[in-house]
């Protein structure tokens, strides 16, 4: 709309028309508080907190539901204004309790800073307070009644954002009241003799954090401490592949320090605004006290001893490479994890191909990112950032569930159907949530994925076979071709020659975008770091060197046997057979995940890096305790391509990186480290000069340093010097150091060869369990959720889930 | 629309409601009269009651409750045969209301928003019912009475209690 120009407090302020007049002042740097106001959400006006005076009209008005127009006047802070906001501080604390010293939000609570700011001590009101006990809405959901200032943000969004609607203001007057939506005589939860009222909804925590008070608290982190005792580091949560940034509050504790709060708290991530219950309370795995804190020696009797570090190493060492020499690489396997570092699993695969000699490394592929990239390859600029799915105009969503399975995905989706108007065309086998923002609904048949892309390149007899109702089939086809620069996401069930055939349709189409939704925080990260036992780093197919393309840097430079190695169920194929002499398993669990015969690896040394006890770890000969993705530093991509940084929040006294480990075990087996990990190289040391004064803050020298790599790389087990390896060799990595270092995200494209024979793509449509799609809940986070305890938890809520799943939409 | 099989409510009810949401711009406009209807037919507004009115409209049960919980005139709990509403707003206040509702707690021997044991009558103290001008006054049912006196009303409630129903 056309600018318009404004003056607020004598200062003149050009805006768009209609821009609300909050927002306006906001950018002009003219604070106007807000309680029920917040960005994105619809307009309520219950606080009457953003009263300004306007020239020329009788009443204050409210700057979070003026739109702005030419030639107005506002004055934002008059003695009348500033009276009229501490009259409704005095009526919002007419029934609040005094319960500050207490409170979760104390020291973050914006009814704190207002009464702070407009000095509301005393009041009126000889009214006892109402007062009411705190409920348990569900494990992580509780509501402490007399706290509520009634501003409805939560009710807001729980129904606009989460499209969950269940959260109600019941009650009117004083006595209003936010209502969960199982009241207690429905609930079947007494305690006490009492009925309680409870929440079913998706638990994501969303109205706990735009409450501005702490009136709604979360089951993790109410009670434990307060805000100014915990250090606050964001990092990327380890669940799904969206890969939000989440900050953890961390806490000294005896052997280390616990994470006791996930949350939200500057909204500088590329989640924008949203987190979902697991990025909010599933840390909890990291305290548990399951996890293994010692390295374990299986002895000859077959009982696990904990040994020393150094005597775990030097046997794992020494085993290797005897086996290495003996047998052969070809006899070693390795696999990794989901959830390691970018560096991690690329000095994995790195150490396999130099160290160990072998190609026979793989990882839980959770979706197929090498036929992603390869159908992709040679294109430039058609690849989805996360936040492409917040602005896009159209998009088409092809499988998946993302409500479950990437919950920021979905919240986005669901943001730009509502603010944007984005035009949402799903077809799935499923009738999943996300069908209800959808303009056009497909109910794909079973296993029809294949016959809808087929129809959908122009196959036209493959209608019947896609979906049950035909006439709804080439009005989809057409709106969807019409559509310009679509964004077209995929769900990890389509894999291989599928998965291939959909992105050659969409290439057609001008302008589109792909991603395909995995699982996990870094299983993109893992396939392009080349977790893989026919592709080397950035999806380049393993091969005699005169093959390669001319760029592939890192087949010049790796060491790498040139046959392709053994996938992940060859591996244990081969294991069956006797042919595996050792498997070396860093952070997965693939022997419960593939439903492996523990029996096959009987002859087998196994060598495993975990957390905690799971099926693989329990057949391992040596344990080696790992460190999780929140107590280590390093970089991951979510399944969108879009490269984060990991910051190292909590510390656990007993385990070390599998960084560390790794290159601890490679210096055992007598390989040069330094060939191994790049490090000592750089030309300008910063040892803390730049700290002194600013110890404590971000040290923005030290950062530029890094940032232009010329802070040398100290240690051999420092993740900046695999980085610049892979920012110099992996195709697609050309990444901007100080984006990443300054937590930003950034958008990576895979550049994958092209496949000019069919190889690469049958292998996966003959053996499509290879690629494994974790189907992971809103509950539930491969291996790992099953040690967190609140995730637990909320499985067991969900299983009572009192109310009927109806088709109730909101009403407009 | 949702299609309701097994309604709870009585044909001509449902009929009533069939063609109630068709009439306003937005479907859930007719959420109060309905509330309404579906009192007066059941006595009072039920949980089957919010279920199906909220199928009805395509709300969720909870946006019901909601409403419900606004609106003093809509109840969840059965009342008496006959509902005594007696106003004590101001005007009734001044020409004796207070007198009035103290009498019929006596009289009846229950308080506000109770219901006699034998179920044939219900107490409730009511802002004002539009009778000013005959204050003070009370309502029972959709009956009302005015210029109420202590003697009159236990004429009133005799009344009642004898079965002749209207005044
Ligand atoms: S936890 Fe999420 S889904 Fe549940 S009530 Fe709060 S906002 Fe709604
Ligand atoms: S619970 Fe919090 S967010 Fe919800 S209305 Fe009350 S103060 Fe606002
Ligand atoms: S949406 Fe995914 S990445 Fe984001 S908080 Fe939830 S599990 Fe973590
Ligand atoms: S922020 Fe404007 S009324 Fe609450
Ligand atoms: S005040 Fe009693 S009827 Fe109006």
């Amino acid at each position: 709309m056309a600018d318009v120009t404004i003056t607020v407090d004598g200062k003149k302020i050009t805006a768009p028309a209609g821009t609300l007049l909050i927002e306006v002042c906001k950018g002009a740097g003219i604070e106007i508080p807000a309680f029920c106001y917040y960005p994105g959400l619809s307009l309520q006006a219950a606080c009457r907190m953003c009263v300004v005076r306007q020239e020329k009209v009788p009443k204050l008005q409210t700057a979070c539901t003026t739109q702005v127009a030419e030639g107005q006047v506002f004055f934002t802070d008059t003695p009348e204004v500033i009276q009229s906001r501490k009259a409704m501080l005095q009526m919002i604390l007419a029934n609040h309790p005094l319960d500050c010293p207490v409170c979760d939000a104390g020291g973050e609570c914006e009814l704190q800073d207002m009464s702070f700011k407009y000095g509301v001590a005393d009041s009126f009101f000889a009214e006892p307070k109402n007062h009411r006990e705190e409920q348990k809405w569900s494990p992580v959901v509780y509501f402490d009644r007399p706290r509520c200032i009634l501003c409805y943000r939560c009710v807001r969004v729980c129904g606009e954002g989460m499209d969950d609607f269940a959260l109600g203001v019941q009650n009117r007057n004083s006595s209003s009241i936010i209502a969960p939506n199982v009241p207690a005589h429905l609930s079947g939860v007494v305690e006490n003799g009492v009925e309680l009222a409870q929440l079913d909804c998706e638990q994501c925590g969303m109205c706990i954090d735009v409450c501005p008070v702490g009136a709604l608290t979360s089951g993790t982190y109410r009670y434990k401490t307060r805000p100014w005792e915990m250090n606050h580091v964001a990092t990327i949560c380890t669940h799904c592949g969206d890969g939000c940034k989440t900050t953890l509050g961390v806490r000294s504790t005896s052997d280390g320090s616990e994470i006791v709060r996930g949350d939200n708290r500057d909204k500088s991530g590329i989640n924008g605004d949203f987190l979902c219950n697991k990025g909010r309370y599933a840390f909890d795995f990291a305290n548990s006290t399951e996890r293994i804190t010692q390295p374990l020696v299986r002895q000859a009797n077959g009982e696990m001893k904990a040994v020393s570090w150094e005597e775990a190493l030097s046997y794992v060492g020494k085993k290797l490479a005897q086996l290495r020499d003996s047998r052969g690489g070809k006899s070693i396997g390795v696999i990794g994890g989901n959830r390691l570092t970018n560096e991690e699993a690329y000095l994995l695969q790195k150490f396999a191909r130099s160290v160990l000699q072998t190609n026979n490394i793989d990882h839980h592929r959770t979706a197929d990112y090498v036929a992603f990239a390869q159908a992709l390859a040679g294109t430039t600029d058609r690849t989805a950032s996360l936040r492409d799915t917040l602005t896009a105009k159209a998009v088409l969503m092809v499988g998946g569930d993302p409500t479950n399975q990437n919950p920021a995905t979905a919240w986005n989706l669901r943001t730009a159907v509502r603010l944007n108007g984005a035009k949402l065309y799903i077809a799935n086998t499923a009738e999943i949530k996300l069908r209800r923002q959808a303009k056009a609904f497909l109910h794909v048949s079973e296993f029809g994925y294949g016959a809808l892309v087929a129809y959908l390149t122009g196959d036209d007899s493959s209608a019947s076979s896609a979906v049950a109702d035909v006439n709804a089939l080439s009005s989809f086809r057409d709106a969807i071709k019409a559509e310009e620069n679509p964004l077209i996401l995929i769900g990890s069930e389509l894999r291989g020659a599928e998965l291939k055939h959909l992105i050659d349709f969409g290439l057609a189409i001008p302008g589109a975008k792909f991603a395909l939704l995995g699982d996990y925080a870094n299983s993109r990260g893992a396939a392009d770091m080349g977790l893989l036992p026919d592709m080397l780093p950035g999806y380049s197919r393993i091969g005699p060197i005169e093959t390669q393309p001319f760029d592939s840097k890192t087949a010049m430079e790796f060491a790498a046997p040139t046959e392709q190695g053994l996938d992940m169920l060859e591996i244990f194929d081969a294991a069956a057979a006797g042919d595996l002499s050792a498997l070396y398993v860093v952070g997965s669990n693939p022997i419960a995940r593939y439903g492996v015969d523990p029996a096959s690896l009987r002859n087998t040394f196994v060598v495993v890096q975990e957390m905690f006890l799971t099926e693989t770890a329990a057949l391992a000969d040596v344990i080696l305790p790992a460190a999780n993705l929140y107590e280590k530093s390093g970089s991951v991509t979510n399944s969108y391509g879009d490269l984060q940084q990991v910051k190292k929040a909590a510390d656990r006294a007993g385990v070390r990186t599998d960084f560390e480990m790794i290159v601890r075990i490679a210096d055992k087996m007598g390989a040069d480290v330094r060939k191994l990990v790049p490090f000592g190289t750089g030309v300008r040391a910063d040892m803390g000069q730049t700290r002194g004064a600013q110890s404590g803050e971000a040290d923005r020298h030290a950062v530029w340093l890094t940032a232009n790599n010329l802070e040398p790389r100290l240690s051999p087990f420092d993740p900046y010097a695999i980085l610049d390896e892979i920012q110099r060799l992996v195709p697609g990595y050309g990444l901007m150091r100080l984006q990443l270092l300054s937590g930003n995200d950034q958008h990576l494209s895979p550049s994958a060869t092209a496949v000019t024979d069919n190889n690469g793509l049958c292998q996966i449509s003959n053996r499509r369990d290879l690629i494994l799609p974790s189907n992971d809940t809103l509950f539930t986070s491969g291996t790992l959720g099953r040690y967190s305890a609140m995730l637990s938890d909320l499985r067991q809520n969900e299983a009572l889930r009192r109310l009927p799943q109806t088709d109730q939409t909101a009403a407009d | 629309m949702s299609t309701i099989t097994n309604t709870i409510f009585s044909p001509e009810l449902a009929e009533r409601f069939d063609k109630l949401v068709t009439i306003y711009p937005v479907r859930r406009s007719a959420l109060i009269p309905m509330l309404l209807y579906a009192q007066d037919e059941v006595g009072y507004v039920s949980e089957a009651v919010i279920q199906e009115i909220a199928k009805r409209l395509d709300l969720f049960d909870l946006e019901v409750r909601s409403v419900l919980s606004y609106y003093s005139m809509l109840r969840t709990k059965p009342a008496g045969k006959y509902n005594i509403q007696v106003c004590t707003n101001i005007s009734c206040m001044l020409r004796g209301g207070y007198e009035i509702l103290d009498h019929c707690k006596s009289k009846l021997g229950i308080g506000h928003k109770q219901t006699t044991a034998d179920g044939q009558f219900s107490l409730e103290e009511v802002e004002c019912i539009g009778a000013c001008c005959w204050a003070p006054a009370m309502q029972v049912n959709y009956d009302f009475h005015e210029d109420l006196t202590p003697a009159k009303v236990d004429e009133i409630l005799a009344g009642y209690s004898d079965g002749k129903g209207a005044k």
